[in-house]
C-alpha cells in the first residue's frame, strides 16, 4: 500500500502548483500511471480520498491514464508493445529489456481557479 | 505542444478555460525520493550499496548474517584484497517494528544500524540517508541496505543503491518471478535461498529458472543456502568484483 505516499506526493505537488499560481481549489488532477510503475490505479483513487480530506483538493476529481508498457527490441530495431509482462517481441521472440515507455508515475495535470 | 505528452500545451503554462486553469505539470511523484536517491548515491560513491529485497521469511538476515560472519574470507585471493583488504561492511536494516535483525547481525561485530518504519511497507531513500549519518561510510566498501520483507512497494524506491538483489526462497514456489513481476524486473541479480531445502519441499528448478528467464532475463542468477554454505562462492566472487570496481571507479577519479 505505497500509494497512499505515493499520492501525498502528488497531492503535496499540487497544492504547491495551485498556491504558486495564486489560486484556492483544486477541481481536478490527471495522473499517469505507468504499466510498469507497480502501482494500482484502485488503491491511488482510495488513497485520493482520505489524503485530500480538508485540502484545497477534497471533492477534485481524479482522472488516472494507463500508460502502456513499450519495449525496444535491439534485433529487430523496432519498439513494440508486449502482450503482458513476458517483453517478448512479437518478430523474433527474443525477450526485451531495454524498456522505453510505462515505468512512470506522474502528476500530469492539474484543473485549478 | 507540451511536449511531454503532446497536449497542445506548453509546459507549465496556464490555459484559461472560463475561470478554471489548467497547469500541465508532468511531475514525477518519485522526484523527492529521487533526489534523496542521487545524493546518497553521491555519498556511497566509494563503497559498493546494496539493497537486498524480498518477501517476509526468504533469508536476507540469514544471508547477510553469513557473509558479515564469512567477511574476512571474502577477498582473500581477489585482486580487492591487494588494493583494499578484506571486506568492510555495514549494514541498514529496514522492518516495521523490533530491532531483532539488527540485534542479530551485530553479533557478527559489524556496524548496524535499524530503521524501524512503523506502518511504512518500504524503505525510501531520506530514511536510508538519516540512517546512514549513525555509520562512518569512509571506513567501510560494502553497505548492505537490507529492506522491509515485500516483494511490492520496495520496486519503486531508488535509495541510491548500485545494485539491487532480490532473493526468492525454494519453498515460497517456483513462481514468485510471474507474481511479483516489477520487482523482479529491477534486478541486477536474484539469489534462490535455501537450497539445502529444495529436495525436500519438492522445488523445480528448471521451472524456477525458466520463469526468471522470461520476467527478468537481465538478472544473474545465484542458488545458495546460507546455512549450509552451498553455492555461496560463486556469490562472495560477484560482491568481490563489484566492490573491487567501486573501489577502481574511485580511484581512477582521484587520480584523474
Amino acid at each position: 500500500m505505497h500509494e497512499v505516499s505515493l499520492m501525498q506526493a502528488a497531492l503535496a505537488i499540487a497544492l504547491d502548483h495551485a498556491k504558486a499560481q495564486g489560486t484556492h481549489k483544486i477541481h481536478a488532477l490527471e495522473l499517469h500511471v505507468g504499466m510498469q510503475s507497480g502501482v494500482v490505479p484502485e488503491a491511488l483513487a482510495f488513497a485520493f480520498d482520505i489524503v485530500s480530506a480538508g485540502t484545497a483538493a477534497q471533492g477534485a476529481e481524479l482522472r488516472l491514464e494507463t500508460i502502456p508498457t513499450r519495449c525496444y527490441c535491439p534485433h529487430c530495431q523496432h519498439d513494440f508493445q508486449p502482450a503482458d509482462w513476458v517483453y517478448e517481441c512479437p518478430t523474433c521472440h527474443g525477450i526485451s529489456t531495454d524498456v522505453r515507455q510505462g515505468q512512470d508515475l506522474e502528476l500530469a495535470s492539474l484543473e485549478v481557479s | 505542444m507540451c511536449g511531454t505528452c503532446g497536449c497542445g500545451a506548453s509546459q507549465q503554462e496556464a490555459v484559461d478555460a472560463g475561470n478554471q486553469q489548467v497547469l500541465h505539470l508532468h511531475q514525477s511523484l518519485l522526484a523527492k525520493n529521487d533526489r534523496y536517491a542521487e545524493q546518497n548515491r553521491a555519498l556511497f560513491r566509494h563503497l559498493l550499496a546494496i539493497n537486498l529485497l524480498s518477501s517476509p521469511g526468504a533469508g536476507k538476515t540469514t544471508l547477510v548474517q553469513r557473509l558479515l560472519g564469512d567477511r574476512d574470507l571474502i577477498a582473500a585471493t581477489s585482486p580487492l584484497s591487494q588494493h583494499q583488504g578484506p571486506v568492510k561492511a555495514g549494514v541498514i536494516v529496514g522492518d516495521l517494528a523490533t530491532d531483532r535483525d539488527a540485534e542479530r547481525l551485530r553479533q557478527t561485530g559489524a556496524p548496524v544500524v535499524q530503521i524501524t518504519t512503523g506502518t511504512l511497507c518500504h524503505l525510501e531513500a531520506d530514511m536510508v540517508a538519516r540512517a546512514a549519518q549513525a555509520l562512518t561510510l569512509a571506513d567501510l566498501n560494502l553497505l548492505i541496505i537490507e529492506n522491509v520483507g515485500n516483494l511490492v512497494c520496495p520496486a519503486a524506491y531508488d535509495l541510491g543503491e548500485d545494485l539491487r538483489l532480490v532473493l526468492m526462497s525454494v519453498t515460497e514456489g517456483e513462481d514468485k518471478p510471474l507474481k511479483y513481476p516489477t520487482m523482479f524486473k529491477s534486478a541486477h541479480a536474484v539469489i534462490i535461498s535455501k537450497i539445502d531445502l529444495a529436495e525436500v519441499v519438492g522445488f523445480k528448478r528448471a521451472e524456477a529458472l525458466h520463469y526468471l528467464h522470461l520476467i527478468a532475463p537481465q538478472a544473474l542468477v545465484f542458488e545458495l543456502s546460507a546455512t549450509t554454505g552451498e553455492g555461496l562462492a560463486s556469490f562472495y566472487a560477484y560482491l568481490e568484483q563489484a566492490i573491487f570496481q567501486c573501489h577502481r571507479k574511485v580511484s581512477s577519479v582521484q587520480a584523474s
